[in-house]
């Protein structure tokens, strides 16, 4: 018996790992959607690397939207420690801000394609260009789909419904929206580098 | 994208869900159900009514290449305008039927049908959960795939004829739709219907990961999963990978098609006239595609594989042999199957250097593979076998996969596959190793599940002539088709009439044929027993195959939350197969070693010293949230 004894001091059984599965299926989705862009980021090297490939500058209005899409992400981690810490005030100021940036960015991507087209780049023709169109157009339709989970907690914010008992919709939303803003840097760089 | 609003309704609808148990209409019952169970079988019920036309599409081909000459007027009913006034199957259609068939087996049966029915059935029983992570996430999942169903259904009745490049559906001929009369509107619903499904296929694999993961029951460590569970994680982790990248080829094929972009298209020339595309790369489609495709392949066998191990083990009355191996095998196939999708396109004017990289990453999937073959003849070696019928196409899956592999490592050799890419020794092998033998894991399941699913019996001797009927036609079928494929008969030919080396080999064309006829009609034994089981089957007992695994703890007819009271803790590993010393020869997953004392190993009675600490964990009890 006395091995028994010893073995219990020893070794407690682990707990079964679990986690907030909501939070586990975000992170889960987050992966699927890696994979859409490391897909369309893989084939656009390779298609690169057979030539014929028309070379352009990119307007520098994406520049100002990357920076704009960067203070976002700011605001939304201002407005997950304000609900953290129940100031409702602050949280609904943080979370207006949030979104009107990210509705301002999409507004700025739309600009960007104008001058791509005052610039004769076209989404029709040297894949370059359309490339270009499909990144920015992919990024820009999850930013809508992430300003409608915004809008969520958003309204739940202004209903006083989030606050340092209930994170868990603002968490979810932050860990989201701050995702899309790494992915938009990445893009960015990726489109910079290998233009 | 909008799962993700998903989730915040699904969170409320399952707080909301405690409060109204009662109240469930037949809509919430039986339509739009949550319940993981029904949700099987509605997977399964679709499975099954499309093979139905799977299969019939193949046999309707099988006999325009095997008895070329043969009248089809008696098919006109059903396929109208496709049968000419002679009696002859229209070419154009030809190639439809088989793009849908394929299409169909792969994507429709054998990912949804099987991966759907069995993913969602024995998960939430088998790791001891009430439900799946999401219950509104997994009702959404089969409402997607019905859509891409009705969508792709509806496509065979166009008037230009369905998709019918393939299934693997490369430009230029899908990109098109001057290429075929089926890239028309027949490919744009392909198309439709195909994304619908990965997002079908994205939703169900995110919450079958997560509920393996998050909500496995007390006890019930990694170490202890049953391998079906194993099976279902490892599958659902590819499909999570390799169906985005699908989703990205098919888009860009899409504003291809759609926008006139030029991602796929270059210099191509019709009637003398250019197409404004330039600069694209039809190459880059098939390396985009086979990415997913290869990956594809383990999808459908994986969970066959799986449900093998579970049914071999109890019908053998044996601990599974190599447990540790059996999962690192499935891991080391899943980690293969991202590297090594260019030995599809050998021959695509790749260059040889990297061909022979591919090759040698091809080759050793047969390492893990060959683990896993032994594994299950070892488990087999010396066993108390019991031959139900869900054991006989479990052993007919070893048999299948062994000989189906075979042909693989001739496959994947780049040099040989110059003479034998795009042969009827193809299409042997992949019907052998990746079609037939996820079918058999599929009736296995079936065969063996049926009295948890339907709370009947199957009737086994009727399953037994079926399994016959069906191993003995499969291999009538394919071992002569090889013999054809090494003769160099391509695949997709219309009829092989006007050549003057496939004139000998055209009594081998109507054997197979012969054989595919009669192997389609012995599925009919299953179709009968099956729906006559559902409502007229014996009564099954709680643990008709004395097995260990946690779904057969639950009541003969779960309702919805699986347990009623307490959800079972575990102690041990499934496999507690006639252990020496023990009154019966299997232990139950839920029976401590505290009550076993006759049977336990010096280990493991030290394990008893954890139990209590075991129990006092947390539950993951989804209805009784803390």
């Amino acid at each position: 018996m006395e091995s028994v004894q010893q073995y219990k001091v020893d070794k407690e059984p682990q707990a079964t790992l679990a986690m907030d599965p909501m939070k586990f299926i975000l992170w889960l989705f987050l992966v699927s959607i890696i994979m859409l862009f490391a897909s369309q980021c893989s084939a656009y090297l390779v298609r690169r690397a057979e030539g014929n490939w028309l070379e352009f500058e990119m307007p520098k209005i994406f520049w100002y939207s990357t920076g704009v899409l960067l203070m976002s992400s700011a605001a939304m981690q201002w407005a997950f420690f304000s609900a953290k810490k129940d100031q409702f005030k602050q949280l609904k100021v943080a979370i207006s801000i949030t979104f009107v940036l990210g509705l301002a960015f999409l507004w700025m991507q739309f600009e960007g394609w104008k001058e791509l087209v005052a610039m004769n780049v076209y989404f029709v023709g040297n894949p370059s260009g359309s490339f270009f169109y499909v990144f920015t157009g992919l990024h820009g339709f999850h930013i809508i789909s992430g300003l409608i989970v915004l809008l969520y907690s958003l309204t739940a914010a202004f209903k006083l419904k989030v606050h340092a008992k209930n994170l868990r919709r603002i968490q979810i939303c932050a860990t989201y929206w701050h995702f899309l803003d790494l992915l938009w840097l990445y893009l960015f760089v990726f489109l910079l580098t290998f233009n | 994208m909008s799962a993700i609003e998903g989730l915040e309704t699904a969170h409320h609808h399952e707080t909301e869900h405690e409060h109204h148990h009662e109240a469930q209409n037949f809509w919430q019952k039986y339509i739009f159900c949550e319940d993981h169970k029904v949700i099987a079988k509605q997977y399964l019920i679709t499975g099954i009514m499309w093979a139905v036309i799977g299969i019939s599409m193949s046999v309707i081909f099988r006999i325009q290449l095997g008895l070329p000459d043969s009248n089809l007027s008696w098919l006109k009913p059903i396929l109208g305008g496709w049968i000419s006034d002679s009696g002859k199957l229209d070419p154009n259609f030809y190639l439809a039927l088989v793009t849908m068939h394929g299409t169909i087996m792969v994507f429709f049966v054998l990912t949804a049908g099987l991966s759907g029915t069995f993913s969602n059935f024995l998960i939430p029983l088998q790791i001891g959960a009430r439900d799946m992570a999401s219950g509104f996430m997994n009702m959404l999942s089969y409402w997607f795939f019905f859509l891409a169903s009705v969508i792709m259904f509806a496509s065979l009745f166009l008037q230009a004829g369905p998709a019918a490049g393939g299934w693997v559906i490369y430009p230029p001929l899908s990109a098109l739709p001057q290429a075929h009369p089926g890239s028309g509107m027949g490919m744009t619903l392909w198309l439709a219907s195909m994304a619908l499904f990965i997002v079908s296929q994205l939703l169900g694999g995110i919450n079958y990961i997560t509920t393996v993961i998050n909500l496995r029951t007390r006890g019930m460590s990694f170490d202890r999963l049953p391998l079906t569970i194993w099976s279902f994680l490892i599958t659902a982790v590819l499909g999570l990978i390799s169906f985005p990248v699908l989703l990205s080829s098919v888009l860009l094929l899409i504003f291809d098609r759609h926008f006139g972009t030029s991602f796929y298209l270059s210099d191509i020339y019709i009637n003398g006239e250019a197409l404004p595309n330039v600069g694209g790369s039809p190459i880059l489609f098939q390396h985009l595609f086979w990415f997913l495709g290869h990956p594809e392949v383990y999808i459908v066998l994986l969970p066959g594989l799986g449900i093998t191990s579970e049914v071999i083990a109890t019908n053998s009355r044996k601990p599974i042999f190599g447990y540790r191996a059996m999962i690192a095998s499935m891991l080391g196939i899943a980690f293969l199957a991202f590297i090594v999708w260019a030995h599809h396109m050998f021959v695509t004017g790749m260059n040889p250097f990297l061909g022979s990289v591919f090759m040698f990453l091809t080759l050793i999937i047969a390492v893990p593979s060959a683990v896993k073959g032994f594994n299950y003849i070892t488990t087999l070696w010396k066993g108390n076998i019991v031959f139900t019928p869900g054991m006989l196409f479990s052993i007919g899956l070893v048999s299948l996969f062994v000989s189906g592999g075979l042909t693989g490592i001739i496959l994947g050799n780049s040099a040989l596959d110059i003479q034998l890419h795009d042969t009827y020794f193809v299409v042997a092998h992949f019907h052998l190793v990746m079609g037939a033998a996820s079918a058999f894991g599929l009736f296995a399941g079936v065969y063996h599940w049926f009295p948890k699913m339907f709370g009947r019996m199957m009737n086994t001797t009727l399953g037994q002539i079926h399994f016959w009927l069906t191993f003995i036609g499969i291999y009538l079928v394919f071992i002569p088709m090889h013999y054809v494929g090494i003769a160099g008969f391509p695949r997709r030919y219309y009829q092989f009439t006007s050549y003057d080396f496939t004139h000998k080999f055209m009594d081998m064309n109507m054997f197979i044929s012969i054989a595919a006829i009669l192997s389609f009609l012995a599925q009919f034994i299953f179709l009968w027993n099956f729906f006559y089981s559902i409502f007229k089957g014996r009564r099954a007992p709680q643990n008709p195959w004395n097995s260990n695994t946690l779904e057969w703890t639950a009541p003969i007819n779960p309702g919805h939350g699986n347990w009623v009271g307490e959800i079972p803790a575990v102690y041990r590993w499934s496999y507690d197969y006639s252990k020496p010393g023990a009154k019966e020869d299997f232990i139950p997953q839920n029976i401590p070693y505290s009550q076993t004392l006759e049977s336990n190993f010096p280990h493991e009675n030290e394990l008893i010293a954890t139990e209590k600490a075991i129990e006092s964990q947390n539950y993951n009890d989804q209805f009784n949230a803390h």
